[in-house]
């Protein structure tokens, strides 16, 4: 594969290139066809990965699709890097295996693993010249002499960066920097290519920048990226498919959407953005409604399924988004009587905590006539389709 | 405000005899090297003060002298050919006790620098004694291997502090990207570890050059190393030649690792 010149190709057209490159190759080489059809391009098959007694990664299963964006997110420690360095080479996992465009590579060493890394500090040669440190990989490819320099040039276009070749990387910043490491991964064109928090080392007006243009650059080249953060708001910006961990598990894997919209757990949940987690007991569950009586003694409607039975304890999450603060209440809402206990004011938005019938509550709000301050009496609602229902084991109940 | 003067004062007094510890710390250190220089020229017989002239008669006297010739060229060609071999094994071990992981590592760790720990009479009359019990005679070999012992643990500390220093990110990245370990060795590591494989090679030939003890126990018969030779001229008479000669030997061991810093800085002064 070839990576197309992202100037002299419209970002458009790309797909469709792509597929009729697709159906050239399956007409002239059968055998690569069935290469080409598998979607998948990462897959971890029940791996495990102990460092002595401690279980870093346990039992994971994980399918990454051809082209696709996804992000490891989780707290610190929870065994992001592990599987990245797994799927690198750079550790072995304890048991289960590794699959990369279709070849399993558990015992194929780092080096003969066609595989892109991005590090947090960008690790570029400090006493290689920025060209150099582009052309490293190629040269280990038997690519000849011209190639490598056009590609080098290619590649330096690609992230924006033009006629840096001469310079040596601690002259340049720290975005430029990460852009050459960035530069310097693709530019193998490999199978998949991990990061493992690239952004984190740049301060926060750049980080959202890098942020755009990575993910420009990503959906230009079409490549295979697994990206680890503990910024959700990083993951929820970039990705197509989130894959929340926690202690070595995966919590959740889905899209931004599901991930945020429907947590699979309590854990989910409080990681990812601002939940109401509120403790109550199924009072009725009728056709897909439960009424639920909680531990404050307020009743509410909740969109609950069919395992919702009645008398068993529930947790009801609410996203803090989702509460409406001080407005007429939609037919069939919930509404609880309150007082704001806090207010921080955001200009466009603000985030108030409100004492409601017994509960604490956070509201994140986006004001449109007037800013509530402490003291004043609210009606909070939310509807009952935004509540999700975790049972005992903190899990969403399905 | 009294109170505050007196300690003001305390502090003045208490500052200058720290000055006047340090500067007669210096003149401690320097001025036998300073007498030793400014003697070598003196036109005297007599290896003293009062001077009675500037001369450069012992330098010319050393370089006829066979014996002090024959001994420096012992002592360069051994002094080189320990700070090869040692940077060589030094280089090696060092990146085996920081990079992998292997049973023994930490005995390994003591076991290289112990030499540097125990006194150098103990090692001297240990390895000759282990000769002897091998019924081996002393020979040039056994002087270098013994020099090789001596400096091994300072070049094995001196790359270990830098190895330690470089991220193994690069080397991972260069894995990452197609070249073997031994290519990343050699385009990644090496070239980052420059500057310390430079400072040890100065060090180990500067260890080398010096010894006396140990040189003393090791050396075969009727050959004599620049140290040795300059105790045994001692034995005979305290000449102004030694003098001209502990000039050199201080220019050598003084200039070399200066002269190889500025190289290396210049080197590698631009890179990180
Ligand atoms: N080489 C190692 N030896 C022992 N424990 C390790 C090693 N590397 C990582 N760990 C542990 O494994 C866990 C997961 O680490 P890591 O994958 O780096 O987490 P994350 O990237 O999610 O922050 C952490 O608790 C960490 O302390
Ligand atoms: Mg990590």
């Amino acid at each position: 594969m070839e990576i197309p010149h992202p100037s002299r190709v419209p970002r458009a057209t790309l797909p469709a290139l792509r597929a009729v490159e697709g159906v050239l190759a399956c007409v002239s080489k059968p055998l690569a066809c069935y290469h080409l059809m598998t979607t998948t391009a990462v897959d971890l098959k029940s791996v495990t990965l102990t460092y002595g007694p401690f279980v870093a990664v346990k039992d994971v299963d994980l399918a990454i699709e051809k082209g696709s964006f996804v992000t490891l997110l989780g707290p610190s420690g929870c065994g992001k890097t592990t599987i990245l360095r797994s799927i690198a080479g750079l550790v072995t996992p304890t048991s289960g295996e590794i699959v990369v465009a279709g070849r399993l590579i558990n015992d194929v060493p780092i080096y003969k693993r066609n595989i892109g890394l991005v590090f947090q500090n960008y690790a570029l040669f400090p006493h290689k010249t920025v060209e150099d440190n582009i052309a490293f990989g190629l040269k280990y490819r038997d690519v000849p002499r011209l190639e490598i320099a056009r590609k080098v040039k290619r590649a330096l276009d690609m992230v924006r960066l033009p006629g840096v070749e001469k310079k040596l990387p601690s002259q340049l910043s720290g975005g430029q920097q990460q852009r050459i490491a960035l530069a310097r991964a693709i530019v193998i064109e490999p199978d998949v290519l991990l990061l493992d928090e690239p952004l984190s080392a740049l301060d926060a007006n750049l980080r959202e920048e890098m942020r755009t243009e990575l993910k420009i650059i990503q959906r230009e080249v079409g490549i295979t990226t697994i990206f680890v953060t503990h910024d959700q708001e990083e993951a929820l910006a970039m990705s197509d498919r989130i894959v929340v961990m926690n202690h070595g598990l995966i919590e959740q894997n889905g899209t931004p959407e599901e991930v945020y919209r429907t947590p699979s757990s309590r854990f989910v949940a409080s990681f990812l953005g601002q939940s109401n987690l509120i403790a109550g007991t199924i009072a009725s569950n009728t056709r897909g409604k439960a009424k639920i009586t909680l531990d404050s003694g307020a009743s509410i409607d909740a969109a609950a399924p069919a395992s919702a039975k009645k008398g068993s304890k529930v947790t009801v999450v609410v996203r803090a988004q989702r509460l409406e603060v001080g407005k007429k209440a939609a037919a069939g809402s919930n509404r609880l009587q309150g007082r704001i206990a806090a207010t921080s004011y955001l200009g466009g938005t603000a985030i108030y905590i409100i004492e409601a019938e017994g509960l604490k509550l956070q509201a994140n709000t986006i004001i449109d006539t007037h800013v509530f301050r402490e003291g004043d009496a609210v009606d909070v609602s939310f509807s009952p389709g935004d509540c999700v229902l975790l049972g005992e084991d903190d899990r969403r109940l399905a | 405000m009294k109170v505050r003067q007196a300690e003001d004062a305390s502090g003045v007094w208490g500052w200058r005899a720290v000055k006047l510890l340090t500067i007669a710390v210096y003149v401690f250190m320097f001025a036998p090297i300073i007498v030793t220089v400014i003697l070598s020229f003196n036109a005297s017989m007599f290896g003293g003060f009062p001077m009675t002239g500037l001369s450069l008669q012992w330098y010319g006297k050393l370089f006829q002298n066979e014996a002090v010739l024959r001994a420096f060229k012992t002592s360069i060609w051994i002094a080189i050919l320990t700070a090869i071999v040692c940077t060589v094994i030094g280089v090696m071990a060092a990146m085996a006790l920081t990079r992998y992981e292997f049973r023994g590592k930490q005995l390994m760790n003591t076991m290289v620098i112990m030499p540097a720990l125990v006194p150098e009479t103990i090692l001297g009359v240990g390895l000759l004694l282990l000769m002897k019990w091998a019924h081996q005679p002393r020979s040039y070999l056994l002087l270098v291997l013994g020099h090789i012992m001596l400096a091994l643990p300072f070049v094995v500390l001196v790359v270990q502090a830098r190895l330690i220093g470089i991220k193994r990110v690069y080397e991972e990245a260069a894995l990452s990207l197609g070249a073997s370990r031994f290519s990343t060795f050699r385009e990644v590591t090496l070239p980052l570890l420059m500057p310390a494989i430079v400072a040890a090679i100065l060090l180990v030939f500067t260890i080398s050059f010096d010894n006396i003890t140990a040189s003393l126990f090791w050396r075969p018969p009727g050959v004599e190393t620049m140290p040795t030779q300059i105790l045994a001229m001692l034995k005979i008479s305290i000449s102004p030649e030694i003098n001209a000669l502990g000039t050199l030997m201080i220019l050598i061991t003084v200039g070399l690792p200066l002269a190889g810093g500025l190289i290396g800085r210049i080197l590698f002064g631009n890179r990180q």
